[in-house]
């Protein structure tokens, strides 16, 4: 156990010793692991929102509305109602009257409701709303629909939820690939700084593996070197981005788009789960760019 | 001790740089290795140190073959081995005493036993007072005793010297002869591989000749036998 220590100790060192001779360079990969954890940490923060904003509309998405052509008799619009509800799939149907509809239109709209007071004539139509048992039935349900006499339109959400669904695919893909290259791109800056530290010990390396050094021993340095170059990479990323989106997540929230800021992941939630991702991350990228590195010294 | 039984080493198709070699060296003796530029006796250290594999034979060290111990057994292979260069090859920004005590304390020695043993070992190769200073400051022989000290400070059982005096000037390698020879009466196997003639000449230790690859004489209390 002495021992274990004393290697650590040494290595830190060394490690310590090696990043500062090159500080240069070294300023170069902690920069270059930042910025690849920087914008890591961005594509992951609209994932992530777009994710919850896609779980959320989902929820909300999942009805299908049916307007009413406009001279209908009551006796019509019962009917069409009751031929509804027997479709299969149909949990419920519930009518929403042209006024009740611009009422809900007026409370959305808020401060702006106002502007609706102005109408002469109500131009919302009459309409149902119906509930579906699962979202697989969606479109046996709307075909059916479409088949009754008397419907204006039928309103449906489910190609809007589909594409909000494609889009986050996409974004997730395109944000994995730039991140991977990114990661590829910084782990050779890393290497190529601590090859630097690696050639000018090259003639203590070749003593120590003359006389016995262990090649864990002679490799530790180096990968001490690696980590705190991540370490320190990963540490402005988290403070960057957590700044960042606190800072926007607050600008959201106390201005007038309260509507967005409820589709966003609040700033606690968010900062923890990239603080964890961008530190294994970063100190992966230091500790493998390191044994990139040597990996051609260490034979012999 | 050491033991190479049949050991052919190539490295390419048409080239061999030893050929069919069997030899022994018993614990505790002295031997010179000899032969002309390309002969082999590089290959042979190299060999001897696991830095490159025979392509055929086996080679034993204390009893055990060493061209099948795996990778991470090399470094205690390694420790059973001093080396001495040429060119010395000394850290230029350690002192004496930190050059030496580097030795143990990459093979994890305690600070305790690093502090009894170096100066035993600097005082045995005669370089006390130079401790506390810097390879620059030292002239060759000193730093040739240095990189001795440094070479035996583990305690190896075998001492392997390429070419120990081809940097120093006749008197100083005769200082540095009577040293290798100090060290193989407690006991050290010692290898020196040389060009050395008056050396090998005045020493009277066995005397390997290598030449393309195959050992074409070992006498005990040889000389050099080449006319350079």
């Amino acid at each position: 156990m002495a021992m274990k220590t004393r290697t650590i100790i040494y290595s830190i060192k060394q490690g310590i010793k090696g990043s500062w001779r090159n500080r240069m360079m070294s300023i170069a990969s902690i920069t270059s692991i930042a910025s690849v954890l920087m914008i890591l940490g961005i594509v992951f923060m609209i994932v992530i929102n777009i994710n919850s904003f896609s779980e959320i509309t989902k929820g909300q998405f999942d009805t299908i509305q049916l307007d009413l052509e406009d001279d209908l008799s009551d006796g019509d619009m019962q009917n069409i109602g009751k031929s509804v509800k027997s479709i299969d799939g149909v949990k419920s149907v519930y009518f929403l009257s042209k006024e009740k509809a611009l009422d809900n239109m007026k409370k959305k709209w808020g401060e702006n409701g106002y502007l609706l007071e102005g109408l002469q004539k109500n131009p919302l139509p009459n309409s149902y709303v119906v509930e579906l048992m699962d979202m697989r039935y969606a479109d046996e349900v709307v075909k059916r629909v479409k088949g009754l006499q008397g419907l204006e339109e039928v309103r449906y959400y489910k190609d809007l939820v589909e594409k909000i669904l494609k889009i986050t695919d996409f974004i997730r893909l395109a944000g994995l690939i730039v991140i991977g290259v990114l990661i590829l791109i910084s782990m050779f800056v890393v290497a190529n700084t601590i090859k630097l530290t690696v050639i000018a010990r090259k003639k203590e390396i070749g003593i120590m593996k003359y006389v016995g050094a262990t090649n864990w021993f002679i490799r530790c340095p180096f990968m001490i070197e690696g980590m705190i170059l991540g370490v320190m990479g990963s540490a402005i990323a988290i403070g960057v981005i957590s700044f960042g989106y606190k800072y926007v997540f607050d600008l959201i929230t106390q201005k007038v788009y309260v509507m967005i800021a409820v589709y966003m992941v609040p700033a606690p939630v968010f900062i923890k789960s990239i603080a964890i991702i961008i530190a294994v991350l970063g100190i992966g990228i230091g500790v493998l760019g390191s044994i990139i590195s040597m990996r051609k010294f260490l034979r012999v | 001790m050491i033991k190479f039984l049949n050991v052919t080493k190539q490295y390419q198709e048409d080239k061999m740089a030893l050929s069919d070699m069997t030899v022994n060296i018993d614990r505790g003796e002295f031997v010179f290795l000899v032969g002309p530029s390309g002969s082999g006796k590089s290959t042979f250290i190299k060999l001897l140190l696991k830095e490159i594999d025979p392509t055929i034979g086996k080679i034993k060290i204390d009893g055990k073959d060493i061209t099948r111990i795996s990778q991470r057994k090399i470094p205690h292979l390694r420790r059973k081995m001093g080396v001495v260069f040429q060119d010395f090859r000394l850290l230029q920004d350690k002192t004496v005493y930190e050059n030496v005590a580097f030795a143990m304390a990459v093979i994890n020695t305690s600070p305790k036993e690093i502090r009894r043993q170096v100066p035993n070992v600097l005082a045995l190769v005669g370089i006390s007072d130079r401790a506390n200073m810097f390879p620059h400051q030292l002239s060759g022989g000193e730093q040739q005793r240095v990189a001795i000290a440094r070479a035996i400070v583990n305690n190896p059982s075998v001492l392997i010297a390429d070419e120990p005096t081809g940097n120093l000037d006749p008197e100083t390698a005769w200082e540095t002869m009577k040293l290798l020879k100090q060290i193989n009466r407690r006991g050290t196997t010692i290898l020196m591989a040389t060009h050395a003639k008056d050396i090998v000449d005045m020493m009277q230790q066995r005397v390997i000749a290598i030449e393309n690859g195959k050992i074409v004489r070992d006498d005990q209390k040889g000389v050099y036998g080449y006319e350079d």
